[in-house]
């Protein structure tokens, strides 16, 4: 325990990270479910605007919205839930009584989940791509990237306050989890343009990083992407900034509080409370 | 010297989260401990006495409500960061770790959390698996193991990060002979390699507890009801030690009364005259090998022997009026 802090975090944000990157390698199992059985979902989509015969860049939409919805699942089952899922198998108190920062091993959570993620849905996304004919015309891959890298960072961060939360309500976060799928699949614009919704109700939704980082992909990858956002690229990106920061804070914060309430109360080692 | 681990007047209450749902418990009430570096001490109480909440609140894992504890001269409450690098704790029962890794990565994963080097955490992970017996073992996912297997990686988990103070709460619940014998004897080889190595053992065996243990702090009811060596402990039962044996050829029994050190004899021939039955009471255990040399003196032939002494349960029901389990 000579080392920098930096390092030592380093290596616990690698440690936690691990099993979600070799998770998927062991559990091929998920091809089946995280990729084919969302292309239903695309699927059903894509042939009501076939069938209304809408331009094709909404089909586009809908299979890019249906990758992301990858991204949303792992934010609510395995990022929010995952504190209290540690708490049941005995991992928690494990890892609070480690010499190492909480938000590493919460930052290890929200890596390993983001790189198994994208995993499945640049598979989804290629598997659309292919089934449904989507042409994508990319003007500015750079932009692209950066628009995902804060949406997710953003999203992650959001995701890490949740896990504080959800350990707090204990076996109530089932019914978070489960109220808050199809409402934001909804409110998000996972399968068509958030704009449509109007405007008060797309910024409200904008609290969820994905509507803006949604918006600002379908904008930047589809060429009639702009005439259906809702707000201009770069306005979404500095949202999504400012979201970055709130959130991460906001996940600092609510970790402490955590981590106070349950020691003071007893809560956070016994499994029962 | 600092103490490894100190507490003064630690208490801790649990409350309700509404007044209708249970009542106030206290489980731990005015503990006053030191633990001396290098001592392997054990606290010894039935289920519920407050031994794990002494830990958690030892690991940082619980506040006490008021009180101090220290844990290599770093206060629990304030100092976290010092005190977590210096500990690790390993449960009985624990179900830690991910079934779908293997037990070198579940083993490496957790060493990650303590900052070790992976070259490091390697080197060690083989050592204290060839210990345990695990090594064929170590590229075997979790779940795939034994309840036994998957405690001794649990062992080697806590060991792996070679703490100052290691916390044992209750390691052998619910292991087979084997497994349970290889952690203990483990278990005392750690602390005798270096003076600096402190462990501190809950259970409640009894024979765990007088077996291992330096010191035993015996817990009921959230307190500490008495604090020593074993052999100091059975003394406070006030019961002395038993030597009974079985003598063939022994005629004369007249000597044996003025062997100093016994409080009473008796003896009993068997129904064929053979054998002869002497009972006596131990006020001094030096008088074994004198009871012994007058037998054979008398060119008798000891048939058997056995020496009874009073258990860590006789104190516990004399200090507690109650059995353990």
């Amino acid at each position: 325990m000579s080392e920098s802090p930096l390092k030592s975090n380093l290596r616990a944000i690698r440690g936690r990270a691990y099993p979600r990157l070799i998770g998927s390698t062991r559990e091929p199992s998920w091809f089946f479910f995280d990729v084919v059985l969302p292309l239903f979902t695309i699927a059903g989509y894509a042939y009501v605007y076939r069938f209304l015969e809408a331009d094709a860049e909404f089909i586009g939409y809908v299979v890019l919205g249906g990758a992301m919805t990858a991204f949303w699942l792992n934010i609510l089952w395995s990022m929010a839930s995952q504190l209290y899922w540690e708490k049941e198998i005995g991992n928690l108190s494990l890892y609070l009584m480690a010499p190492t920062s909480r938000m590493s091993i919460l930052a290890g959570m929200a890596v390993g989940g983001l790189v198994e993620t994208t995993i499945q849905a640049t598979a989804t996304v290629v598997v659309g791509v292919i089934a449904f004919d989507v042409i994508f015309s990319l003007g500015s891959p750079v932009t692209l990237i950066v628009v995902f890298a804060v949406t997710m960072i953003a999203l992650y961060g959001m995701g890490m306050m949740f896990a504080s939360l959800y350990l707090l309500l204990g076996r109530e976060a089932y019914h978070l989890s489960s109220l808050m799928m199809e409402p934001v699949y909804f409110a998000t614009g996972f399968y068509f343009p958030v704009r449509s919704l109007g405007f008060w109700a797309a910024a409200g939704a904008s609290i969820i990083p994905i509507t803006l980082g949604l918006d600002a992909m379908r904008q930047l990858i589809f060429p009639v992407g702009a005439d259906d956002a809702f707000l201009s690229v770069n306005t979404e990106i500095a949202v999504l900034c400012v979201l970055c920061v709130v959130f991460m804070v906001l996940a600092r914060y609510a970790l402490r509080y955590m981590e106070h309430l349950g020691k003071t109360t007893g809560r956070l080692t016994l499994r029962w409370q | 010297m600092q103490h490894a681990v100190e507490t003064q007047s630690l208490t801790r209450v649990f409350r309700p989260k509404k007044k209708k749902e249970g009542k106030v418990v206290t489980a731990l009430d005015s503990v006053d401990l030191r633990i001396d570096r290098g001592e392997l001490f054990g606290i010894l109480g039935p289920n519920g006495a407050g031994k794990t909440t002494i830990l958690k609140i030892l690991s940082t894992l619980l506040l006490p409500t008021s009180g101090k504890a220290y844990v290599a001269g770093f206060d629990v409450a304030k100092d976290l960061l010092e005190v977590r690098k210096r500990i690790n704790m390993v449960s009985g029962g624990e179900i830690s770790g991910y079934g779908l890794l293997t037990v070198r990565e579940n083993l490496w994963m957790f060493s990650q959390f303590y900052g070790l080097k992976s070259k490091e955490a390697h080197r060690r992970i083989d050592v204290l698996l060839d210990r345990f017996g695990l090594r064929d073992k170590d590229k075997e996912k979790v779940r795939t193991l034994s309840t036994g297997q998957r405690q001794k990686m649990n062992v080697i988990r806590g060991f792996v990060t070679n703490p100052e103070i290691i916390f044992l709460d209750e390691p052998t619940l619910g292991l087979d002979v084997n497994a349970a014998r290889t952690v203990r004897e483990f278990v005392v080889d750690w602390i005798r390699e270096d003076p600096n190595r402190t462990i501190l053992l809950t259970t409640h065996y009894m024979m765990e507890a007088d077996e291992l243990c330096d010191r035993i702090a015996i817990i009921d009811d959230g307190k500490i009801l008495a604090c020593d060596t074993p052999h100091n402990l059975k003394k406070l039962v006030g019961m002395n030690s038993t030597l009974t044996l079985s003598v063939g050829g022994l005629n004369d029994i007249n000597d044996f009364g003025s062997i100093p050190g016994i409080g009473n004899f008796s003896s009993t021939k068997d129904a064929e005259g053979n054998a002869t039955s002497l009972r006596f009471i131990l006020e001094d255990e030096s008088a074994v090998s004198d009871i012994v040399s007058t037998v054979l003196g008398k060119g008798s032939k000891i048939l058997s022997l056995q020496k009874t002494e009073p258990t860590l349960e006789d104190v516990f029901i004399k200090l507690v009026g109650r059995g353990l389990e």
